[in-house]
C-alpha cells in the first residue's frame, strides 16, 4: 500500500501540476505503446478534467475516458417511464434536477410537467420527506444516483417517513457495472480510477477481488485536479510496471474498510439486482432495489404502474442515432456523435448525457473537449 | 452528484449538526457518519448527510477546491453548481 502522494499539495501549484505532468508522459512513454487507456467512472472526476483543462496536461498516449460515472445518464428509459406513468396517475413526484429532463421512452418528466403533472424538484430526499409530511397526497421520491447517494435515501426510509411517502429508486450501484465495462471487447481499460466519495462509503477494499480477477489496477482518487493528476500518474505507473493493485491516493476521506455504519444503513434497506444501464448493458446487481421489509415505501409494489400505454408510441427518431451508450463504454466521444452540438445542446438534449451537469456530453458542451496543449509545456 | 461539500460544524444536537459552509449556517444529519462528531470538526456533506469526519490535518487541501469553485461562483459553471447543490440539501435552520 503506497501512502497518498497528493497529500500536502496545492493545485493552485503550478510547479508541481508541471512536474506531475512530465512524470506522467515520462511513465506514459516507458509503456512504450500507445494509446494507454484508463478510465474513470465519476462525473465530478471529468468536470474537474474539463474546467481545470487537465487534458492538456495529459500526454498523447494517454486515452482518459469518462466510463458510465453519471447515475442520471445510465437511469434506463423504463424507469423514467415508470417515474412520467405515476405522475400521470395523479401521483405528486420529487426528483434531483437532474432527473427532470432525462428523456424516457416517450416522454421526460419536464414533459408531463408542462402538461400538469405534480413534479417538484428537490436536492435532497429529506426536503421530499419533508415536503411529503405537509402533505395529503401520495408523495413518491424518484431517487437517483449511486451509493453515496443511495445512503441517504436509506437514512431517510430508516428515520419514520411519513405514510403517503414511497421511493422510486432508479439508485445504481458501481462495482459491478466495472466488472462489466473491464469485459467489454472494445473498451479494453488498463486501469480504473475509482471515484473518491463512493469508495468514501465502500471503502477501498472493495476493488480488490477486482483487481484480482480482473488483473487490472484500481487508484481511489480525490476531486482536485493535482488529485486526479497524481492518482493518474499512479495509475499509469501500476500500469507500467505491470502491478495490479488498488492503490488509496485520497486517504482523507477513504479508508479500507469505507463508512461501516453507512454500510449498515445501505445494505438494511437496498439489495442488489440485475437490471440494465442505459447504454452500457444488462448490469448483474448493479441496481439497488428495496428489501422486502420496506415494501410499504417502494413505489414498485404499491402502485400498479402501467407502463404499455407509454410504449404505444414510437421513441422520437432522433434519439437512435445518439451514441450515449458508446462513450459511456469508452468506445466514442461527445465529438463523435453527428448530434453532438447540433441537434443535442443543452437546451434541448436528446441524450441523457447532455442532461445531467455530470455527463460528458454535458461537460464537453460547457468546458470544451479535447485539447492538445502539449507543445506549450 | 457524488462531489459534496465540506462545511465546519457548529453544534450538535443529537443526531443533527449545525454546520457552517462558507457563511451560510444549515443542518446536517449524522445518521451515517462513522466518528463522532464534534464543534470545530469538517465533514463532508453529501445530500443532507455528513458521510465523513474529515482528519483536522487534511481539512486544507479539501477546502482549497472548494474555496477556489465558491469564489468563481459563475452562474452557469456545472461544477460550482453542484457545490450549491450541495449546499442547499442541507436542512435550513429553524429560526428561534
Amino acid at each position: 500500500m503506497s501512502e497518498p502522494r497528493a497529500a500536502g499539495l496545492r493545485f493552485q501549484d503550478p510547479k508541481t501540476a508541471r512536474r506531475m505532468a512530465d512524470a506522467l508522459a515520462r511513465a506514459v512513454g516507458e509503456i512504450g505503446r500507445a494509446p494507454v487507456s484508463v478510465m474513470h467512472v465519476c462525473g465530478s472526476h471529468e468536470q474537474a478534467i474539463a474546467k481545470y483543462g487537465l487534458r492538456a496536461a495529459f500526454p498523447l498516449g494517454l486515452n482518459v475516458i469518462m466510463g458510465p460515472g453519471c447515475p442520471v445518464c445510465v437511469t434506463d428509459l423504463p424507469e423514467v417511464d415508470e417515474a412520467v406513468a405515476l405522475a400521470g396517475q395523479g401521483v405528486r413526484i420529487f426528483t434531483y434536477g437532474d432527473m427532470l429532463r432525462v428523456p424516457g421512452t416517450v416522454k421526460s418528466l419536464a414533459d408531463v410537467q408542462a402538461e400538469g403533472a405534480k413534479i417538484d424538484v428537490v436536492y435532497s430526499i429529506g426536503q421530499a420527506a419533508q415536503l411529503a409530511r405537509k402533505s395529503a397526497e401520495e408523495c413518491v421520491f424518484f431517487a437517483s444516483g449511486f451509493e453515496t447517494t443511495a445512503v441517504a435515501t436509506a437514512a431517510v426510509l430508516l428515520a419514520n417517513p411519513p405514510a403517503n411517502f414511497s421511493v422510486l429508486s432508479a439508485h445504481k450501484y458501481i462495482p459491478p457495472v466495472m466488472e462489466i465495462v473491464a469485459e467489454m471487447p472494445d473498451t479494453r481499460v488498463e486501469g480504473f480510477l475509482a471515484a473518491g466519495h463512493a469508495a468514501t462509503i465502500t471503502g477501498w477494499g472493495i476493488f480488490e477481488r477486482f483487481v484480482e480477477r480482473h488483473r487490472i489496477p484500481v487508484v481511489v482518487a480525490g476531486f482536485e485536479p493535482l488529485d486526479i493528476m497524481a492518482g493518474l500518474l499512479t495509475l499509469v505507473e501500476l500500469i507500467r510496471d505491470g502491478r495490479a493493485e488498488v492503490i488509496n491516493a485520497y486517504p482523507r476521506c477513504v479508508t479500507r474498510e469505507g463508512n461501516l455504519r453507512a454500510q449498515q444503513v445501505l445494505w438494511k434497506v437496498f439489495k442488489p439486482t440485475g437490471g440494465r444501464w442505459r447504454g452500457i448493458a444488462h448490469v448483474p446487481n448493479g441496481n439497488l432495489r428495496l428489501r422486502d421489509e420496506f415494501a410499504a415505501f417502494d413505489a414498485r409494489r404499491r402502485f400498479t404502474i402501467d407502463l404499455t400505454k407509454l410504449w404505444d408510441y414510437a421513441p422520437p427518431s432522433l434519439a437512435q442515432s445518439c451514441v450515449c451508450g458508446d462513450i459511456m463504454g469508452g468506445i466514442a466521444s461527445p465529438t463523435d456523435c453527428p448530434l453532438f452540438g447540433r441537434e443535442c445542446v443543452p437546451d434541448n438534449p436528446v441524450g441523457a448525457c447532455m442532461v445531467s451537469t455530470e455527463g460528458t456530453c454535458r461537460i464537453w458542451h460547457q468546458y470544451g473537449g479535447h485539447l492538445n496543449l502539449g507543445e506549450e509545456r | 452528484m457524488c462531489l459534496g461539500v465540506p462545511g465546519k460544524v457548529i453544534s450538535v444536537d443529537g443526531a443533527l449538526a449545525t454546520v457552517d459552509f462558507w457563511g451560510v449556517r444549515r443542518e446536517v444529519r449524522l445518521d451515517i457518519v462513522d466518528e463522532p462528531v464534534e464543534p470545530g470538526d469538517y465533514i463532508m456533506n453529501h445530500v443532507g448527510f455528513a458521510i465523513r469526519r474529515i482528519p483536522p490535518d487534511q481539512i486544507g487541501e479539501t477546502l482549497a477546491l472548494y474555496d477556489e469553485l465558491l469564489r468563481a461562483m459563475s452562474e452557469d459553471d456545472l461544477m460550482a453548481a453542484d457545490v450549491r447543490g450541495e449546499i442547499n440539501a442541507t436542512g435550513e435552520k429553524k429560526r428561534v
